[in-house]
Protein backbone atom coordinates (compact mmCIF):
# COMPACT_ATOMS: atom_id res chain seq x y z
CA UNK A 1 0.00 0.00 0.00
CA UNK A 2 1.15 3.56 -0.74
CA UNK A 3 2.39 5.71 2.09
CA UNK A 4 3.34 9.34 2.41
CA UNK A 5 6.92 9.53 3.69
CA UNK A 6 7.56 11.19 7.05
CA UNK A 7 11.02 12.71 7.56
CA UNK A 8 12.60 13.47 10.92
CA UNK A 9 14.73 16.58 11.41
CA UNK A 10 15.98 17.28 14.95
CA UNK A 11 12.86 17.29 17.13
CA UNK A 12 10.50 17.71 14.22
CA UNK A 13 8.64 15.59 11.70
CA UNK A 14 8.28 16.83 8.13
CA UNK A 15 5.67 15.72 5.64
CA UNK A 16 5.31 16.89 2.07
CA UNK A 17 2.08 15.78 0.46
CA UNK A 18 2.88 15.52 -3.23
CA UNK A 19 0.17 13.22 -4.51
CA UNK A 20 -3.55 13.58 -5.01
CA UNK A 21 -4.47 11.63 -1.88
CA UNK A 22 -7.37 9.24 -1.85
CA UNK A 23 -9.16 9.02 1.48
CA UNK A 24 -7.50 5.84 2.73
CA UNK A 25 -4.08 7.34 2.09
CA UNK A 26 -5.07 10.40 4.13
CA UNK A 27 -6.23 8.20 7.01
CA UNK A 28 -2.98 6.20 6.79
CA UNK A 29 -0.96 9.42 7.07
CA UNK A 30 -2.95 10.44 10.13
CA UNK A 31 -2.21 7.10 11.83
CA UNK A 32 1.45 7.04 10.76
CA UNK A 33 2.10 10.58 11.97
CA UNK A 34 0.53 9.98 15.36
CA UNK A 35 2.65 6.85 15.85
CA UNK A 36 5.82 8.63 14.71
CA UNK A 37 5.25 11.59 17.06
CA UNK A 38 5.41 9.18 19.97
CA UNK A 39 8.21 6.97 18.60
CA UNK A 40 10.43 9.93 17.68
CA UNK A 41 9.41 12.04 20.68
CA UNK A 42 8.75 14.80 18.21
CA UNK A 43 7.98 18.31 19.45
CA UNK A 44 6.55 19.55 16.19
CA UNK A 45 5.03 18.48 12.87
CA UNK A 46 5.37 20.47 9.69
CA UNK A 47 3.00 19.59 6.85
CA UNK A 48 3.85 21.09 3.47
CA UNK A 49 0.78 21.25 1.24
CA UNK A 50 2.26 23.55 -1.43
CA UNK A 51 1.65 21.00 -4.18
CA UNK A 52 -1.90 20.12 -3.05
CA UNK A 53 -4.37 21.31 -5.65
CA UNK A 54 -7.41 21.08 -3.41
CA UNK A 55 -8.27 20.71 0.25
CA UNK A 56 -11.77 19.34 0.58
CA UNK A 57 -13.65 18.65 3.80
CA UNK A 58 -12.07 15.22 4.20
CA UNK A 59 -8.49 16.43 3.89
CA UNK A 60 -9.37 19.45 6.01
CA UNK A 61 -10.67 17.18 8.72
CA UNK A 62 -7.54 15.04 8.50
CA UNK A 63 -5.36 18.13 8.99
CA UNK A 64 -7.43 19.22 11.99
CA UNK A 65 -7.30 15.71 13.44
CA UNK A 66 -3.52 15.55 13.08
CA UNK A 67 -3.14 18.92 14.80
CA UNK A 68 -5.48 17.84 17.60
CA UNK A 69 -3.78 14.49 18.17
CA UNK A 70 -0.34 16.10 18.02
CA UNK A 71 -1.40 18.67 20.63
CA UNK A 72 -2.51 15.94 23.00
CA UNK A 73 0.91 14.33 22.47
CA UNK A 74 2.63 17.65 23.27
CA UNK A 75 3.63 18.46 19.69
CA UNK A 76 2.79 21.51 17.65
CA UNK A 77 1.53 21.27 14.03
CA UNK A 78 2.17 23.86 11.36
CA UNK A 79 0.67 23.64 7.88
CA UNK A 80 2.66 25.52 5.26
CA UNK A 81 2.45 26.52 1.62
CA UNK A 82 -1.28 26.56 0.96
CA UNK A 83 -1.96 27.85 -2.56
CA UNK A 84 -4.13 30.99 -2.77
CA UNK A 85 -6.78 29.25 -4.89
CA UNK A 86 -6.98 26.50 -2.28
CA UNK A 87 -7.35 29.02 0.54
CA UNK A 88 -10.16 30.86 -1.27
CA UNK A 89 -12.01 27.62 -1.95
CA UNK A 90 -11.49 26.29 1.57
CA UNK A 91 -13.14 29.33 3.14
CA UNK A 92 -16.03 29.29 0.68
CA UNK A 93 -16.52 25.58 1.36
CA UNK A 94 -16.96 26.48 5.02
CA UNK A 95 -13.76 25.09 6.52
CA UNK A 96 -11.71 27.18 8.91
CA UNK A 97 -9.02 24.68 10.02
CA UNK A 98 -9.52 25.83 13.59
CA UNK A 99 -6.68 25.09 15.94
CA UNK A 100 -4.24 24.59 13.06
CA UNK A 101 -1.28 26.95 12.82
CA UNK A 102 -0.28 27.97 9.33
CA UNK A 103 2.74 29.63 7.76
CA UNK A 104 3.46 30.83 4.26
CA UNK A 105 6.39 28.54 3.57
CA UNK A 106 8.65 25.86 5.04
CA UNK A 107 11.20 28.40 6.39
CA UNK A 108 8.58 30.32 8.31
CA UNK A 109 6.92 27.13 9.52
CA UNK A 110 10.23 25.76 10.84
CA UNK A 111 10.92 29.10 12.54
CA UNK A 112 7.55 28.85 14.31
CA UNK A 113 8.27 25.34 15.54
CA UNK A 114 11.83 26.21 16.67
CA UNK A 115 10.60 29.29 18.49
CA UNK A 116 8.18 27.18 20.47
CA UNK A 117 10.75 24.62 21.54
CA UNK A 118 13.23 27.40 22.37
CA UNK A 119 10.71 29.19 24.55
CA UNK A 120 9.89 25.99 26.39
CA UNK A 121 13.54 25.17 26.98
CA UNK A 122 13.87 28.44 28.92
CA UNK A 123 11.09 27.62 31.35
CA UNK B 1 -32.35 31.82 -23.28
CA UNK B 2 -31.89 28.75 -25.51
CA UNK B 3 -30.66 25.56 -23.85
CA UNK B 4 -26.86 25.25 -23.81
CA UNK B 5 -25.10 23.05 -26.34
CA UNK B 6 -23.26 20.02 -24.96
CA UNK B 7 -19.75 20.07 -26.42
CA UNK B 8 -18.63 16.83 -24.86
CA UNK B 9 -19.66 14.25 -22.30
CA UNK B 10 -17.80 11.79 -20.11
CA UNK B 11 -19.27 9.32 -17.65
CA UNK B 12 -17.14 7.94 -14.83
CA UNK B 13 -18.00 5.27 -12.26
CA UNK B 14 -17.72 6.16 -8.56
CA UNK B 15 -17.20 3.03 -6.51
CA UNK B 16 -13.85 3.37 -4.73
CA UNK B 17 -11.65 6.00 -3.09
CA UNK B 18 -9.46 5.86 -6.20
CA UNK B 19 -12.50 6.69 -8.35
CA UNK B 20 -12.93 9.89 -6.33
CA UNK B 21 -9.38 10.88 -7.31
CA UNK B 22 -10.17 10.09 -10.97
CA UNK B 23 -13.31 12.26 -10.79
CA UNK B 24 -11.20 15.13 -9.45
CA UNK B 25 -8.69 14.71 -12.26
CA UNK B 26 -11.35 14.50 -14.98
CA UNK B 27 -13.09 17.57 -13.55
CA UNK B 28 -9.81 19.48 -13.61
CA UNK B 29 -9.08 18.47 -17.23
CA UNK B 30 -12.54 19.50 -18.40
CA UNK B 31 -12.42 22.78 -16.45
CA UNK B 32 -9.07 23.60 -18.07
CA UNK B 33 -10.47 22.71 -21.50
CA UNK B 34 -13.35 25.13 -20.91
CA UNK B 35 -10.94 27.91 -20.02
CA UNK B 36 -11.78 28.31 -16.32
CA UNK B 37 -9.15 30.15 -14.29
CA UNK B 38 -7.28 28.47 -11.44
CA UNK B 39 -9.64 29.60 -8.65
CA UNK B 40 -12.69 28.46 -10.65
CA UNK B 41 -11.00 25.14 -11.45
CA UNK B 42 -10.21 24.64 -7.77
CA UNK B 43 -13.80 25.36 -6.74
CA UNK B 44 -15.14 22.90 -9.32
CA UNK B 45 -12.68 20.17 -8.39
CA UNK B 46 -13.35 20.63 -4.67
CA UNK B 47 -17.12 20.49 -5.18
CA UNK B 48 -16.68 17.38 -7.36
CA UNK B 49 -14.60 15.73 -4.65
CA UNK B 50 -17.27 16.35 -2.00
CA UNK B 51 -20.09 15.04 -4.18
CA UNK B 52 -18.13 12.02 -5.40
CA UNK B 53 -17.40 11.05 -1.80
CA UNK B 54 -21.08 11.50 -0.92
CA UNK B 55 -21.97 9.16 -3.78
CA UNK B 56 -19.93 6.43 -2.09
CA UNK B 57 -20.63 7.21 1.56
CA UNK B 58 -24.34 7.85 1.29
CA UNK B 59 -25.39 6.46 -2.10
CA UNK B 60 -23.54 3.10 -2.13
CA UNK B 61 -21.68 4.19 -5.25
CA UNK B 62 -22.87 5.48 -8.59
CA UNK B 63 -21.52 7.60 -11.42
CA UNK B 64 -20.86 11.13 -12.56
CA UNK B 65 -21.68 12.65 -15.93
CA UNK B 66 -19.33 15.47 -16.87
CA UNK B 67 -20.62 17.79 -19.61
CA UNK B 68 -18.82 20.66 -21.29
CA UNK B 69 -21.40 23.27 -22.16
CA UNK B 70 -21.63 26.38 -24.30
CA UNK B 71 -24.38 28.86 -24.99
CA UNK B 72 -24.23 32.06 -27.02
CA UNK B 73 -22.23 34.00 -24.47
CA UNK B 74 -20.66 31.57 -22.05
CA UNK B 75 -18.86 28.31 -21.49
CA UNK B 76 -19.72 26.04 -18.64
CA UNK B 77 -19.17 22.74 -16.95
CA UNK B 78 -21.96 20.61 -15.56
CA UNK B 79 -21.48 17.63 -13.27
CA UNK B 80 -24.33 15.27 -12.47
CA UNK B 81 -23.79 12.71 -9.71
CA UNK B 82 -26.31 9.91 -9.50
CA UNK B 83 -26.69 6.87 -7.31
CA UNK B 84 -29.31 4.22 -6.57
CA UNK B 85 -28.78 4.39 -2.83
CA UNK B 86 -31.31 4.89 -0.04
CA UNK B 87 -32.05 8.49 -1.02
CA UNK B 88 -32.46 11.52 1.20
CA UNK B 89 -35.43 11.80 3.52
CA UNK B 90 -35.20 15.47 4.49
CA UNK B 91 -33.56 17.45 1.70
CA UNK B 92 -33.73 20.77 3.53
CA UNK B 93 -31.92 19.31 6.49
CA UNK B 94 -29.33 17.62 4.24
CA UNK B 95 -28.44 21.01 2.76
CA UNK B 96 -27.71 22.60 6.13
CA UNK B 97 -24.12 23.30 7.13
CA UNK B 98 -22.93 20.84 9.71
CA UNK B 99 -25.69 18.30 9.18
CA UNK B 100 -24.25 14.84 8.65
CA UNK B 101 -25.52 11.30 8.79
CA UNK B 102 -22.03 9.99 8.13
CA UNK B 103 -18.84 10.74 9.99
CA UNK B 104 -17.89 13.83 8.00
CA UNK B 105 -18.20 17.50 8.77
CA UNK B 106 -21.53 17.91 7.03
CA UNK B 107 -20.09 20.40 4.56
CA UNK B 108 -20.24 18.25 1.44
CA UNK B 109 -23.61 19.20 -0.02
CA UNK B 110 -23.86 22.74 1.33
CA UNK B 111 -20.22 23.44 0.44
CA UNK B 112 -20.58 22.08 -3.10
CA UNK B 113 -23.63 24.29 -3.53
CA UNK B 114 -21.72 27.39 -2.44
CA UNK B 115 -18.87 26.56 -4.82
CA UNK B 116 -21.22 26.35 -7.83
CA UNK B 117 -23.36 28.73 -9.89
CA UNK B 118 -26.16 26.22 -10.35
CA UNK B 119 -27.23 23.46 -8.05
CA UNK B 120 -30.08 20.99 -8.00
CA UNK B 121 -30.85 17.98 -5.86
CA UNK B 122 -33.39 15.28 -6.66
CA UNK B 123 -33.88 12.54 -4.16
CA UNK B 124 -36.52 10.54 -2.36
CA UNK B 125 -36.32 7.60 0.04
CA UNK B 126 -35.68 4.45 -1.98
CA UNK B 127 -35.28 6.42 -5.21
CA UNK B 128 -31.58 7.22 -5.13
CA UNK B 129 -30.07 10.68 -5.40
CA UNK B 130 -29.12 12.97 -8.26
CA UNK B 131 -27.06 16.08 -7.60
CA UNK B 132 -26.26 18.52 -10.40
CA UNK B 133 -23.81 21.40 -10.18
CA UNK B 134 -22.69 23.79 -12.90
CA UNK B 135 -20.31 26.70 -13.21
CA UNK B 136 -20.18 29.26 -16.02
CA UNK B 137 -17.54 31.64 -17.22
Amino acid sequence: MDRIPILKLDDFLLVTIQVDMHDRLAMQLQDDLTARIVAARARGVLIDISTLEIVDSFIGRMISNIAGMARVLDAETVVVGMQPAVAITLVELGLSLEGVRTALNVDKGMALLRQRTYEESRI
Amino acid sequence: MPAPIVLGTAVLPIRTAEDVVRVRQATRENAVAQGFNLVEQTKLVTAASELARNTIDHGEGGEVRIERLADLARKGLRLTFSDQGPGIEDIEQALKDGFSTGNGLGLGLSGARRLSNEFSLDSAPGQGTRVMIARWR
